[in-house]
């Protein structure tokens, strides 16, 4: 294994009874990167994140969190990391303020250095108003937004954040990738879980595409996408045009199968080079004698590789499973 | 990775010495973090203020009208004595009532991620039980003095019940915490409490006198801990009952000493394994 990554895992391994929560799942995170676990609930985001953060011990496997062992050297691991869980991880009864000086406290930091570093928290998560009411009070983005910075008391070399922006309203979200952003620009590494293609996309700067426990796509945005395949051709028939014809039209010259949608009336199908051969399919259409509301070529989304390499959609399977642990 | 502006130093250097006393710094902030939730939840404190008030008052004025001693001394004398060795074993119920309600929420992991002593959560829990404690004796004894409960003999032996009484409360924290660690949800924890803890309490000289048990539930009740805190505290409080045949009735404040030991040899290491090993699963 080699020094220069922040978190590399081999082959981690963890069952819950008879549900292989990791199954052989590798992954490495350069030093100040932002790594995005994308994946569907259940496909082993959290059970990674724990095993990371030294919370849960893998029953096969090695990690390494900034060049220690989580087994091992569990102690050293926790002084280099910060973890926000998908529940915030407060004392309801304190004060935000309280919480902050306490984890600072904990932290080894002396009171008057704990008291210094809350307060600094507390303005940059824009909480310092509502920092000496009870944590019991705050709304549910507030309190994600404490739980953030309560993670970044002790300046983490590698912070974890584990589906940070699920259920925050758009203020919170905002903070919080406003926060990742500035972290990276002062060295931080960060391995953030999301379902979000999209935020996936916004923070990372390379993805790791996790389903059933493993790793199944790395990359940057953009390979992922290359690996989709190339431009798609969307069409969309007006109402008075037969739609059939015009899926006969694009399967003939499409590089694969058209998709159609009857209730949208419209057909999409992968057509590399799109914008070269954009001519001959409007000339097709055209002696076919179909009429067009909208034509376009159109990148592939994440959805579309999420698609692609499981099979299935993404928001689908969210709601077929349920993560475990 | 090592531009941190901490004063955290590196493993390596990290002897023995300086980790204990890490350990002992990272509790008490947990346990002044307890501390701070009872001050913004102050019926956390129910335990040790209205309950043993209720006891006294129920115990003086309804069944002790009843209840005549052997050796014809005052029964609110009796009493008040065996209240310290109830209210000191209540502990254990409140201690993982706490733990659970801990360990159910999110908190646990922040405190799992951080690079402080395994013991800390724990120890930090029983310091603020503990403490708790201290009021729980200040409150017993006012309702006691209100009642005609004296102190007979001297400031000094009357400090030297209180000692023995939270060295009592201290070890029973552990066995709460041990508990804490083996039930799921908090309001187990308080049902486990009720159903275990209450028949424990009354098997024992706390309330009436072992005599007149029987045999097999007089033995019990003579070896029960709490009975050898209520002794140890009639003797030192004064107002002390004919004591059985028993080794620990004859020698309360050893066997007071010895139970407490004992207990927190037994059941902190086991509390702080059962943590370890709950945790990481």
């Amino acid at each position: 294994m080699s020094e220069s990554y922040a978190i590399e895992a081999a082959g981690l391994v963890k069952v819950f009874g008879r549900t292989r929560a990791l199954d052989g799942l590798d992954l490495q995170v350069g030093a100040g990167m932002i790594l995005g676990m994308l994946g569907p609930n259940g496909a082993g985001k959290t059970t990674t994140v724990r095993v990371l953060t030294t919370l849960l011990r893998p029953d096969q496997g090695t990690a390494r969190v900034a060049g220690y062992d989580v087994r091992t050297e569990a102690v050293q691991v926790r002084r280099e990391i910060g973890l926000t869980g998908q529940y915030a991880a407060l004392d309801e009864s304190l004060t935000g303020r309280a919480n902050l000086i306490m984890v600072g406290q904990l932290c080894r930091l002396p009171k008057k250095q704990a008291r210094q570093r809350a307060a600094e928290l507390l303005d940059e998560f824009d909480l310092a108003d509502a920092a000496d009411r009870g944590v019991k009070t705050y709304s549910g983005g507030m309190r994600r937004r404490l739980d953030l910075a309560a993670s970044l008391v002790a300046r983490p070399s590698i912070l974890f954040l584990d589906e940070p922006t699920t259920g925050l309203d758009p203020r919170s979200r905002m903070v919080t990738w406003d926060a990742v952003h500035a972290l990276t620009a002062s060295g931080t590494t960060v391995l953030l879980t999301t379902q979000h293609l999209d935020e996936a996309d916004q923070l990372a700067d390379s993805i790791a595409v996790v389903d059933h426990g493993r790793v199944i796509a790395e990359g940057t945005s953009a390979e992922l996408k290359a690996k989709v395949g190339g431009e798609r051709v969307l069409l969309t028939v007006a109402p008075e045009s037969d739609l059939g014809a015009a899926r006969d039209v694009l399967g003939r010259i499409a590089d694969g199968l058209p998709h159609v949608d009857p209730a949208a009336r419209t057909v999409e199908a992968p057509v590399d080079a799109g914008a070269r051969r954009m001519p001959e399919i409007v000339r097709e259409l055209d002696a076919a004698g179909v009429l067009l509301d909208d034509l376009g070529i159109r990148r592939p989304s994440l959805d579309d590789v999420f698609l692609t390499l499981t099979g299935r959609a993404a928001d689908s399977a969210a709601e077929s499973e349920k993560e475990v642990a | 990775m090592t531009a941190m502006s901490l004063p955290i130093t590196t493993a390596a250097a990290d002897p023995r010495l300086l980790r204990a006393w890490w350990a002992m710094k990272n509790s008490w902030v947990l346990a002044k973090r307890s501390v701070a939730r009872i001050a913004r939840e102050p019926e956390q404190l129910l335990d040790v203020t209205i309950q043993p008030v209720i006891f006294v008052l129920l115990f003086t004025y309804v069944f002790g009208s009843a209840i005549h001693l052997a050796g014809g001394g005052s029964y609110h004398q009796f009493l008040i004595s065996g209240m310290f060795g109830m209210t000191m074993a209540g502990t254990a119920p409140g201690t993982a009532v706490g733990l659970t309600t801990d360990m159910s929420t999110g908190l646990i992991d922040r405190f799992r991620s951080l690079p402080i002593s395994r013991a800390a959560v724990l120890a930090g829990r029983t310091m603020s039980d503990l403490a708790t404690q201290v009021l729980g004796i200040v409150v017993l004894s006012a309702a006691g003095l209100a009642v005609g409960w004296r102190i007979q003999h001297g400031i000094g032996d009357a400090l030297v019940a209180a000692g023995l009484s939270l060295l009592f409360a201290f070890a029973m924290t552990w066995v709460g915490a041990c508990a804490g660690m083996l039930i799921r949800s908090p309001e187990t924890a308080q049902a486990m409490g009720f159903i275990f803890f209450l028949p424990l309490a009354f098997v024992s000289n706390a309330f009436v006198p072992t005599q007149g048990m029987p045999a097999w539930l007089r033995d019990f009740a003579n070896w029960n801990p709490m009975s050898a805190v209520a002794a140890a505290c009639r003797n030192l409080f004064g107002g002390a009952a004919p004591a059985p045949d028993a080794w620990p009735m004859q020698h309360p404040e050893l066997a007071v000493l010895i139970w407490s030991v004992a207990l927190i040899a037994v059941f902190a290491p086991t509390a702080v394994y059962l943590y370890r090993r709950k945790v990481l699963r």
